[in-house]
Protein backbone atom coordinates (compact mmCIF):
# COMPACT_ATOMS: atom_id res chain seq x y z
CA UNK A 1 0.00 0.00 0.00
CA UNK A 2 1.30 3.63 -1.21
CA UNK A 3 1.15 6.56 1.76
CA UNK A 4 2.19 10.01 1.60
CA UNK A 5 2.47 11.87 4.69
CA UNK A 6 2.61 15.80 4.18
CA UNK A 7 5.05 18.13 5.26
CA UNK A 8 4.81 21.73 6.64
CA UNK A 9 7.18 23.79 8.12
CA UNK A 10 6.53 23.12 11.61
CA UNK A 11 5.50 19.47 11.46
CA UNK A 12 7.08 17.40 14.07
CA UNK A 13 5.09 13.99 13.78
CA UNK A 14 5.91 13.40 10.89
CA UNK A 15 9.29 11.15 11.45
CA UNK A 16 7.21 9.61 13.78
CA UNK A 17 4.08 8.70 11.29
CA UNK A 18 6.81 7.50 8.64
CA UNK A 19 8.66 5.03 11.02
CA UNK A 20 5.19 3.43 12.01
CA UNK A 21 4.41 3.13 8.13
CA UNK A 22 7.21 1.62 7.24
CA UNK A 23 7.62 -0.74 9.92
CA UNK A 24 3.61 -1.96 9.03
CA UNK A 25 4.86 -2.13 5.02
CA UNK A 26 3.49 0.85 3.86
CA UNK A 27 5.74 1.84 0.95
CA UNK A 28 6.24 5.98 2.18
CA UNK A 29 7.36 8.95 0.92
CA UNK A 30 7.16 12.35 2.17
CA UNK A 31 5.89 15.52 0.31
CA UNK A 32 6.41 18.58 1.27
CA UNK A 33 3.95 21.41 1.43
CA UNK A 34 4.72 22.91 -1.68
CA UNK A 35 4.74 20.25 -4.07
CA UNK A 36 1.68 20.64 -6.42
CA UNK A 37 1.44 16.71 -7.24
CA UNK A 38 0.77 13.77 -5.00
CA UNK A 39 2.67 10.40 -5.64
CA UNK A 40 0.39 7.60 -6.48
CA UNK A 41 -1.12 7.04 -2.83
CA UNK A 42 -3.90 4.57 -1.19
CA UNK A 43 -3.27 6.82 2.37
CA UNK A 44 -2.43 10.58 2.75
CA UNK A 45 -1.44 11.14 6.32
CA UNK A 46 -1.71 14.96 7.81
CA UNK A 47 0.68 14.45 10.86
CA UNK A 48 0.56 15.95 13.92
CA UNK A 49 3.53 19.11 14.51
CA UNK A 50 2.51 22.59 14.93
CA UNK A 51 1.99 23.71 11.60
CA UNK A 52 3.24 27.29 10.87
CA UNK A 53 3.62 27.54 14.67
CA UNK A 54 0.13 27.45 15.00
CA UNK A 55 -0.61 30.94 13.54
CA UNK A 56 -3.75 32.85 13.36
CA UNK A 57 -5.65 29.22 14.22
CA UNK A 58 -4.06 25.60 14.70
CA UNK A 59 -4.06 24.42 11.19
CA UNK A 60 -5.48 27.85 9.10
CA UNK A 61 -2.47 28.46 7.49
CA UNK A 62 -2.22 24.72 6.80
CA UNK A 63 -5.45 24.55 5.29
CA UNK A 64 -4.73 27.11 2.30
CA UNK A 65 -1.03 25.20 1.61
CA UNK A 66 -0.56 24.64 -2.34
CA UNK A 67 -0.52 20.44 -1.19
CA UNK A 68 -4.01 20.90 0.04
CA UNK A 69 -5.69 21.09 -2.91
CA UNK A 70 -4.46 18.01 -4.20
CA UNK A 71 -5.27 16.72 -1.27
CA UNK A 72 -8.65 17.87 -0.84
CA UNK A 73 -9.02 16.28 -4.54
CA UNK A 74 -7.67 12.98 -3.70
CA UNK A 75 -10.02 13.16 -0.55
CA UNK A 76 -13.02 13.66 -2.90
CA UNK A 77 -12.08 10.80 -5.11
CA UNK A 78 -11.96 8.63 -2.68
CA UNK A 79 -8.28 8.27 -1.09
CA UNK A 80 -7.93 7.51 2.37
CA UNK A 81 -6.99 10.65 4.41
CA UNK A 82 -5.80 9.71 7.76
CA UNK A 83 -4.95 13.29 9.95
CA UNK A 84 -3.87 13.13 13.74
CA UNK A 85 -3.71 16.37 15.94
CA UNK A 86 -2.41 19.10 14.28
CA UNK A 87 -3.32 17.31 10.82
CA UNK A 88 -7.14 16.46 12.45
CA UNK A 89 -7.06 20.63 12.47
CA UNK A 90 -5.98 20.88 9.43
CA UNK A 91 -9.03 18.98 8.00
CA UNK A 92 -11.37 20.96 9.87
CA UNK A 93 -10.03 24.15 8.30
CA UNK A 94 -10.08 22.52 5.26
CA UNK A 95 -13.48 21.78 5.43
CA UNK A 96 -13.17 18.38 4.56
CA UNK A 97 -13.82 17.00 8.14
CA UNK A 98 -16.88 19.50 9.83
CA UNK A 99 -16.36 21.32 13.48
CA UNK A 100 -13.46 22.98 15.21
CA UNK A 101 -10.66 21.90 17.45
CA UNK A 102 -11.22 24.21 20.12
CA UNK A 103 -8.51 25.16 22.93
CA UNK A 104 -8.41 22.71 25.95
CA UNK A 105 -11.08 23.94 27.92
CA UNK A 106 -8.75 23.93 31.25
CA UNK A 107 -6.51 26.09 29.24
CA UNK A 108 -3.58 23.67 29.41
CA UNK A 109 -1.49 21.79 26.81
CA UNK A 110 -2.25 18.13 27.92
CA UNK A 111 0.44 15.58 27.07
CA UNK A 112 -0.36 12.15 28.35
CA UNK A 113 -1.42 8.78 27.13
CA UNK A 114 -5.57 7.97 27.89
CA UNK A 115 -7.71 5.87 27.01
CA UNK A 116 -9.87 5.50 24.32
CA UNK A 117 -12.82 3.29 23.07
CA UNK A 118 -13.26 2.61 19.91
CA UNK A 119 -17.19 3.30 18.56
CA UNK A 120 -17.41 2.40 14.45
CA UNK A 121 -15.05 -0.61 13.82
CA UNK A 122 -16.78 -1.14 10.56
CA UNK A 123 -14.39 1.59 8.14
CA UNK A 124 -11.11 1.02 6.48
CA UNK A 125 -9.37 2.73 9.53
CA UNK A 126 -10.61 0.64 12.30
CA UNK A 127 -11.74 -3.01 11.37
CA UNK A 128 -9.16 -4.70 13.06
CA UNK A 129 -10.22 -2.84 16.39
CA UNK A 130 -13.38 -4.84 18.18
CA UNK A 131 -16.13 -2.62 19.09
CA UNK A 132 -15.92 -0.73 22.40
CA UNK A 133 -12.23 -1.86 23.07
CA UNK A 134 -10.45 0.44 25.00
CA UNK A 135 -7.15 1.89 23.75
CA UNK A 136 -4.10 3.47 25.60
CA UNK A 137 -3.26 6.62 23.08
CA UNK A 138 -1.05 9.17 24.02
CA UNK A 139 -2.54 12.61 23.53
CA UNK A 140 -0.24 15.51 22.55
CA UNK A 141 -2.22 19.22 21.95
CA UNK A 142 -3.58 22.28 23.47
CA UNK A 143 -6.17 23.01 20.79
CA UNK A 144 -8.23 19.39 20.88
CA UNK A 145 -11.60 20.10 21.99
CA UNK A 146 -13.61 19.31 19.45
CA UNK A 147 -16.75 20.92 18.36
CA UNK A 148 -19.69 21.38 16.07
CA UNK A 149 -23.14 22.44 15.36
CA UNK A 150 -26.04 20.49 16.67
CA UNK A 151 -27.19 18.89 13.19
CA UNK A 152 -23.83 18.10 12.49
CA UNK A 153 -23.62 16.10 15.80
CA UNK A 154 -26.97 14.41 15.24
CA UNK A 155 -25.70 13.53 11.83
CA UNK A 156 -22.16 12.24 13.61
CA UNK A 157 -24.63 10.40 15.58
CA UNK A 158 -26.88 8.86 13.48
CA UNK A 159 -24.20 7.94 10.44
CA UNK A 160 -22.04 6.17 12.99
CA UNK A 161 -19.38 8.46 12.39
CA UNK A 162 -17.95 8.72 15.65
CA UNK A 163 -14.72 6.94 15.53
CA UNK A 164 -13.49 6.93 19.10
CA UNK A 165 -14.28 8.79 22.42
CA UNK A 166 -12.41 9.36 25.73
CA UNK A 167 -13.06 7.10 28.64
CA UNK A 168 -11.73 5.62 31.62
CA UNK A 169 -10.02 2.39 31.57
CA UNK A 170 -12.93 0.75 31.93
CA UNK A 171 -14.47 2.27 29.24
CA UNK A 172 -16.76 4.17 30.62
CA UNK A 173 -17.37 7.66 29.04
CA UNK A 174 -18.36 10.75 31.13
CA UNK A 175 -17.18 14.28 32.08
CA UNK A 176 -14.37 13.04 34.56
CA UNK A 177 -12.85 10.79 31.71
CA UNK A 178 -12.65 14.16 28.89
CA UNK A 179 -9.39 15.96 29.55
CA UNK A 180 -9.75 18.82 27.28
CA UNK A 181 -13.77 19.29 27.13
CA UNK A 182 -14.11 17.97 23.44
CA UNK A 183 -18.01 17.75 22.94
CA UNK A 184 -20.12 14.17 23.66
CA UNK A 185 -15.82 13.17 24.53
CA UNK A 186 -14.66 13.09 20.99
CA UNK A 187 -11.54 12.04 19.95
CA UNK A 188 -11.94 11.25 16.35
CA UNK A 189 -14.47 11.46 13.43
CA UNK A 190 -15.04 10.36 10.18
CA UNK A 191 -16.55 12.20 7.15
CA UNK A 192 -19.64 10.99 5.63
CA UNK A 193 -17.93 8.53 3.22
CA UNK A 194 -15.73 7.47 5.74
CA UNK A 195 -12.60 7.49 3.84
CA UNK A 196 -11.45 10.81 6.20
CA UNK A 197 -10.45 9.97 9.86
CA UNK A 198 -9.35 12.74 11.73
CA UNK A 199 -8.47 12.44 15.18
CA UNK A 200 -6.70 13.87 18.47
CA UNK A 201 -4.82 11.04 20.00
CA UNK A 202 -1.69 9.23 18.16
CA UNK A 203 -1.48 5.91 17.04
CA UNK A 204 2.02 6.46 15.30
CA UNK A 205 3.33 6.68 18.92
CA UNK A 206 1.82 3.14 20.29
CA UNK A 207 3.51 0.98 17.84
CA UNK A 208 6.34 -0.73 19.63
CA UNK A 209 6.28 -1.91 23.11
CA UNK A 210 10.21 -0.89 23.39
CA UNK A 211 8.78 2.35 24.29
CA UNK A 212 4.86 2.54 24.49
CA UNK A 213 2.39 -0.20 23.99
CA UNK A 214 1.11 -1.81 20.57
CA UNK A 215 -2.39 -0.05 20.72
CA UNK A 216 -1.98 2.05 17.69
CA UNK A 217 -0.86 -1.40 15.57
CA UNK A 218 -4.09 -2.39 14.20
CA UNK A 219 -4.94 1.06 12.81
CA UNK A 220 -1.90 0.43 10.34
CA UNK A 221 -3.64 -3.51 9.90
CA UNK A 222 -7.03 -1.90 9.50
CA UNK A 223 -5.56 -0.07 6.31
CA UNK A 224 -3.96 -2.75 5.00
CA UNK A 225 -6.38 -5.28 5.61
CA UNK B 1 -7.39 52.38 2.31
CA UNK B 2 -7.46 50.81 5.67
CA UNK B 3 -9.65 48.43 7.46
CA UNK B 4 -10.17 46.82 10.76
CA UNK B 5 -11.11 43.98 11.65
CA UNK B 6 -12.13 42.28 14.50
CA UNK B 7 -12.80 38.36 14.94
CA UNK B 8 -14.40 37.66 18.27
CA UNK B 9 -15.54 33.83 19.71
CA UNK B 10 -19.37 33.50 18.86
CA UNK B 11 -21.77 34.11 21.87
CA UNK B 12 -22.25 30.52 22.47
CA UNK B 13 -19.28 29.36 22.37
CA UNK B 14 -16.58 29.12 25.67
CA UNK B 15 -14.12 31.43 26.16
CA UNK B 16 -11.96 30.41 28.45
CA UNK B 17 -9.04 33.03 27.85
CA UNK B 18 -11.33 36.07 28.22
CA UNK B 19 -12.85 34.22 30.99
CA UNK B 20 -9.27 33.78 33.03
CA UNK B 21 -8.83 37.73 32.06
CA UNK B 22 -12.40 38.70 33.55
CA UNK B 23 -11.65 36.58 37.11
CA UNK B 24 -7.99 38.18 37.14
CA UNK B 25 -9.01 41.93 36.58
CA UNK B 26 -12.36 40.98 38.69
CA UNK B 27 -9.64 39.98 41.45
CA UNK B 28 -7.59 43.60 40.87
CA UNK B 29 -11.21 44.85 42.57
CA UNK B 30 -12.92 45.71 39.15
CA UNK B 31 -16.20 44.83 40.42
CA UNK B 32 -17.97 46.67 37.42
CA UNK B 33 -17.18 43.91 35.22
CA UNK B 34 -19.96 42.06 33.56
CA UNK B 35 -18.45 40.05 30.76
CA UNK B 36 -15.33 39.91 29.00
CA UNK B 37 -14.36 38.09 25.30
CA UNK B 38 -10.98 38.08 23.72
CA UNK B 39 -10.51 38.57 20.29
CA UNK B 40 -8.13 39.34 17.45
CA UNK B 41 -7.52 42.32 15.65
CA UNK B 42 -6.10 43.08 12.36
CA UNK B 43 -5.29 46.39 10.51
CA UNK B 44 -5.78 45.70 6.37
CA UNK B 45 -4.09 47.77 4.23
CA UNK B 46 -5.43 47.68 0.42
CA UNK B 47 -4.02 49.39 -2.99
CA UNK B 48 -7.97 49.85 -3.94
CA UNK B 49 -9.41 53.10 -4.28
CA UNK B 50 -13.16 52.32 -4.23
CA UNK B 51 -14.31 51.39 -1.22
CA UNK B 52 -16.89 49.16 -1.91
CA UNK B 53 -15.21 47.12 -3.74
CA UNK B 54 -12.30 47.01 -0.79
CA UNK B 55 -14.19 46.71 1.94
CA UNK B 56 -15.70 43.48 -0.33
CA UNK B 57 -12.09 42.17 -0.55
CA UNK B 58 -11.72 42.37 3.36
CA UNK B 59 -14.85 40.56 4.10
CA UNK B 60 -13.60 37.90 1.64
CA UNK B 61 -10.25 37.68 3.39
CA UNK B 62 -11.77 37.05 6.72
CA UNK B 63 -14.36 34.66 5.03
CA UNK B 64 -11.49 32.31 3.74
CA UNK B 65 -9.31 32.99 6.19
CA UNK B 66 -9.13 35.58 8.80
CA UNK B 67 -12.35 33.85 10.97
CA UNK B 68 -13.25 30.29 11.39
CA UNK B 69 -16.92 31.21 10.51
CA UNK B 70 -18.09 27.92 12.82
CA UNK B 71 -17.27 29.54 15.88
CA UNK B 72 -15.84 32.79 14.69
CA UNK B 73 -17.65 36.30 14.07
CA UNK B 74 -16.15 39.35 12.40
CA UNK B 75 -16.16 42.90 12.34
CA UNK B 76 -14.43 44.87 9.08
CA UNK B 77 -14.06 49.02 9.69
CA UNK B 78 -12.91 51.81 7.37
CA UNK B 79 -9.94 53.23 9.72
Amino acid sequence: MNSSVIVFPGSNCDRDIAVALEKMQFKNKMVWHKETKLPKSDLIVVPGGFSYGDYLRSGAIAGKSLIINEVIKSANDGCLVLGICNGFQILTETGLLKGVLLRNKKLKFINKDVNIKVINNDTKFSNKYKKNQVLKINIAHNEGNYFTNSDHLKELNNENLIAFKYCNENGDINESSNPNGSLENIAGIFNSKKNILGMMPHPERMVDNLISNTDGVNLFSSLLN
Amino acid sequence: MKFSVTVTLKENVLDPQGKVVQNTLQSLGMDNLKSIRQGKYFEIELNDSDPQKAEKKVDDMCKKLLANLIIEDYKVNKI
